[in-house]
């Protein structure tokens, strides 16, 4: 399969503007026409609510594809860049050639870089997966752009092969077995993992806003099951209860009082992750640290919206991502103490900030690395196209999103074009002190000394006469 | 060669040592002082005074390593060191600036920026041709870029490695920059450690083993590793420029041991002989007639590269197709300028990067046959073309994937500091240069403002009909679909 991808990459079609506008154009229309289709197998992995399908999935992917196929020309020129004195007389320019062929591994992003792609959606949401591999044979072109079905067998098989550049999402575990097998071809990396992302919260902030937008950041995300989704908050002692007792009225408001019966919910996507989750809330010193939901219910994979206020820090729900709709509030004396917290632990995906305080502000940008970051909001960042959304370090390497996409799946290949005059008899052998000043004082960029060296002023004295 | 007295004197550096000098990296990061504008100018500087100070010994040390001509060693070690100096600190305030994004509709109102963040402590692995340059250049952007750094130079280049130990212990802050001098075991004691981003300049074999290293920390890396860099030589050009170029590149550039040397060149039969004359005359314009003992090119590098090159040259699929040169000096560990004509392309030479003064030359019955041979090979570091000819300039910019090309000329694009410098496919991966290298050591973390108002019940639960209704109006952006929201009378 990936000499046949190959073999259509060097044919050269996915390199024209044509063939790329129309795959894009394939993507538009088939999330367009099938929605409905789209929807019901989101609804079937995750119970997933209509309408966070359509805000987080479908809206995005249109969007996404509006946004190339408007930028695509610009994104496709060269881009001019500036010459100096040393390599006079030239032009420079910068030309985005695509990497060949590439492999996606659990996302939606798109062939528009001009590259052939196999798509491997993940398996643990089957209906979807199988939705994706039919529509992308109808819709696409199906010579460049291929899915492929299955777990870690064929994962393994497809990271076995050489590929021009992968893109990951998912866990830094797995991140870490795809790296490894990347380098084995010298296969360049994007990816996007997770981590834990915090919300700080000040006192002084609006707080029916502040608790409406967290519950939007993580119960409002495939229930807590979103990278960028807020694992845990970390607010002052004094503040907690007025916190805790917005989030409760927050999500009675939204999701009645039965989170459970509500249909504007997601559940947990399998038996294996509600156990985890389970155990995370049942560890011993957590479990008496509830103050908000903790029910649960195993046959239709749900739990409550749930609140603990804080768990000791060495517990696993301080420890890992949650990914779920547990919630830890953290408190600390001071919320200048919320840094250290925060990066005490590897470097999130996304951080968040609620507060008035500017100089705060400024500090927690300054000073709490992560992927990206959203103040007095929670996810805004990445639908933010004109921004790259990767992470660092333990989240991620690498970028994409809008033109980044484009460019992650691009080589910026510089090219420098001279002509035959202008050729300056200074660079060849034989060389001698005086051509050593001479072009001293060129490669110093300014035409004075360039003067001085020929005059002989120069204030180097190169020991040799030869 | 080391004496037992010698090896007693060298303290063993291994996991431990390793270890602690991150943790020290490590403190110094978190302190803070690397992150402030007057440290990053204050290292800049410095930088540059030491250049200025030590060009005496960085010209020796270069021709103890490499026989480098004087000229070689400042123009293209020390020049190009010192102009991106100059560059990093009249543009650092520029780079450092958070850089605005454009909000749209769907996020009003908010303000969102693009912040430059250090990655933290990297870790610099540089290579044994260009020492000097290809140590400095990289940690020029990781200082620019407010990291912590750790320079590991090549041991095959040993006095400019214990030069460059000394000059940054006399010159640059010892806390947060640190030299490790060594070889395979050092190295690797370094990368078991956790790095925030690894540089690494060599080659591909060694490239893997740095990667899968980086992949068990998560570390990103960047790669500049090298390739069979082709030159295409058609025949309506400008022949003794051109050949001038192209010598220039080739023996002028460490000896042809460099990674975007010209590897070999690609033309016509008919043009050949031509091309090989003048070859042969601007050669012996340049370096003489003993050109085995030329003070005016490097000379190879060690016995392990010379044997390499001694076999090429003996391969017998090369046997009578050496055209010029083919002088060798084992004990002064000198080649002369040796060109090959007609080479086949399953010959020894054809199958690995030369890095060396040896210049084979393929000859074809059509200049477009040139692509195919190009693209059967690995993707290069560079690709070079000269001609006149339009056409053929467009296709070979579009058609032949290479880290960088060069349109009648070569190597020159590593002077222009606006282009990135790097590889693609087995040349490597990332780019650095001018701003380039400090984009490389830095990450960039999208950050949006918004305020507590503008909020949009839309967007909450309980989820109705009429929210869903109008969220893909307005998403949708049509102004008649969010009035039929509004007024109940859309399609759905």
């Amino acid at each position: 399969m990936v000499k046949q991808l190959r073999q259509s990459f060097k044919s050269g079609k996915t390199k024209s503007y044509q063939w790329r506008v129309s795959q894009l154009k394939g993507i538009a229309k088939m999330v367009e026409e099938r929605e409905s289709d789209i929807v019901q197998a989101l609804y079937q992995d995750l119970s997933k609510p209509p309408l966070e399908a359509f805000v987080a999935e479908i809206s995005m992917a249109k969007s996404s594809c509006r946004e190339a196929i408007e930028g695509l020309q610009d994104w496709m020129k060269p881009e001019k860049a500036k010459t100096g004195i040393s390599t006079y007389p030239s032009t420079a320019e910068i030309v985005s050639d695509p990497l060949g062929v590439v492999l996606v591994i659990s996302t939606w992003n798109f062939p528009f870089s001009g590259n052939a792609v196999v798509l491997k959606p993940s398996e643990i949401a089957p209906a979807t997966s199988s939705l994706l591999s039919k529509l992308v044979k109808d819709y696409l072109d199906d010579s460049a752009v291929k899915v492929v079905e299955g777990a870690i067998p064929e994962t393994s098989a497809l990271l076995d092969q050489q590929w021009d550049k992968i893109l990951y999402t998912g866990s830094a575990r797995v991140g870490r077995i795809v790296m490894a097998a990347a380098a084995k071809h010298l296969t360049p990396v994007v990816l996007e993992l997770g981590g834990k992302c915090p919300a700080v919260v000040d006192s002084n902030v609006n707080l029916e806003v502040a608790v409406r937008r967290i519950i939007a950041g993580k119960w409002q995300c495939n229930n807590g099951q979103a990278c960028i989704g807020v694992d845990y908050i970390i607010t002052t002692k004094d503040f907690a209860p007025k916190l805790i007792e917005g989030l409760r009225k927050g999500i009675e408001e939204f999701f009645g009082k039965d989170p459970m019966e509500s249909k504007d919910i997601s559940r947990i996507v399998s038996p294996a992750q509600f156990k985890r989750l389970v155990g995370l809330l049942d560890e011993d010193n957590v479990s008496d640290k509830l103050v908000l939901g903790g029910r649960r219910d195993s046959t239709r994979l749900k739990i409550d919206p749930t609140i603990v206020l804080d768990p000791p820090q060495e517990s696993q729900i301080m420890q890992e991502e949650i990914f779920g709709p547990l919630l830890p509030i953290v408190t600390v004396g001071n919320l200048k103490e919320s840094f250290q917290v925060i990066n005490s632990k590897p470097k999130p995906l996304a951080a968040y900030l609620f507060t008035e305080d500017e100089q705060l502000k400024q500090d927690f940008v300054e000073n709490v690395p992560s992927g990206g970051m959203s103040i007095n909001d929670t996810i805004l960042h990445v639908t933010v196209h004109t921004m790259p959304f990767g992470g660092v370090g333990e989240s991620g390497m690498g970028s994409y999103h809008g033109k980044f996409s484009f460019d992650a799946f691009s080589h910026k290949k510089s090219v420098l074009y001279r002509s035959f005059s202008g050729d300056a008899s200074l660079r060849y052998p034989p060389y001698t002190p005086k051509k050593q000043m001479v072009m001293k004082g060129l490669m110093n960029g300014g035409l004075p000394g360039m003067l001085l060296a020929l005059l002989g002023w120069s204030s180097h004295n190169s020991g040799t006469k030869s | 060669m080391a004496t037992t007295i010698e090896e007693k004197e060298v303290t063993v550096f291994g996991e431990e040592e390793a270890k602690q000098l991150v943790n020290e990296l490590r403190v110094a990061y978190d302190s803070g002082r690397t992150r402030s504008y007057s440290w990053r100018v204050a290292q800049l500087k410095n930088i540059l005074r030491m250049c200025d100070d030590s060009e005496k010994e960085v010209v020796e040390a270069l021709h103890k390593d490499l026989a480098k001509p004087e000229l070689e060693s400042t123009l293209y070690e020390l020049g190009m060191i010192k102009n991106a100096c100059k560059v990093a600190l009249k543009e650092l305030k520029n780079w450092i600036r958070p850089e605005k994004a454009k909000t749209s509709l769907t996020t009003f109102p908010s303000s969102a920026e693009i912040v430059s963040e250090p990655f933290g402590v990297i870790l610099i692995i540089s290579a044994w041709n260009y020492p000097f340059l290809l140590s400095i250049d990289p940690v020029i952007g990781a200082i620019a870029a407010g990291n912590a750094v750790l320079l590991k130079p090549s041991e095959l280049a040993p006095a400019s490695s214990s030069l460059l130990a000394k000059l940054f212990a006399q010159y640059l802050d010892t806390c947060s920059i640190k030299v490790v001098e060594g070889a395979v075991s050092e190295t690797s004691a370094l990368l078991e450690q956790k790095w925030d981003k690894i540089m690494y300049t060599g080659n591909g074999r060694v490239g893997r083993i740095v990667m899968a290293a980086a992949a068990k920390h998560l570390t990103p890396v960047i790669m500049e590793l090298g390739g069979k860099c082709p030159v295409v030589v058609d025949s309506d050009i400008n022949l003794q420029v051109a050949v001038r170029r192209l010598i220039a590149g080739k023996w002028g550039c460490n000896n042809g041991q460099a990674c975007i040397s010209p590897d070999y060149i690609l033309t016509t039969k008919d043009y050949a002989p031509k091309l090989v004359d003048a070859l042969k005359t601007e050669l012996e314009k340049f370096y003489g007639k003993n050109q085995l003992e030329s003070k005016d090119l490097s000379r190879i590098v060690n016995s392990n590269h010379f044997a390499r090159l001694s076999k090429l040259l003996e391969d017998e699929k090369v046997s009578g197709k050496i055209v010029y040169g083919g002088e060798r000096d084992k004990d002064k560990l000198r080649i002369a300028p040796t060109i090959l004509l007609d080479v086949l392309r399953d010959s020894l030479i054809m199958n690995e990067e030369i890095f060396g003064p040896l210049l084979p030359i393929l000859t074809l019955n059509n200049i477009d046959e040139s692509f195919n041979v190009i693209n059967s090979g690995t993707k290069p570091l560079a690709a070079y073309i000269f001609t006149n000819n339009k056409k053929l300039k467009e296709k070979f910019v579009m058609s032949v994937s290479a880290g960088g090309i060069v349109i009648n000329d070569t190597t020159i694009h590593m002077a222009v500091h606006t282009v990135p410098f790097g590889g693609v496919g087995e040349s490597g991966m990332g780019s650095y240069h001018g701003k380039f290298s400090f984009d490389a050591f830095s990450h960039k973390k999208a950050v949006v403002y918004r305020s507590f108002t503008g909020d949009a019940a839309l967007r909450y639960p309980p989820y109705t009909g009429f929210k869903l209704r109008m969220m893909k109006a307005l998403m949708g952006g049509s102004f008649l679909a969010i009035l039929r929201a509004l007024f109940g009378g859309s399609k759905s």
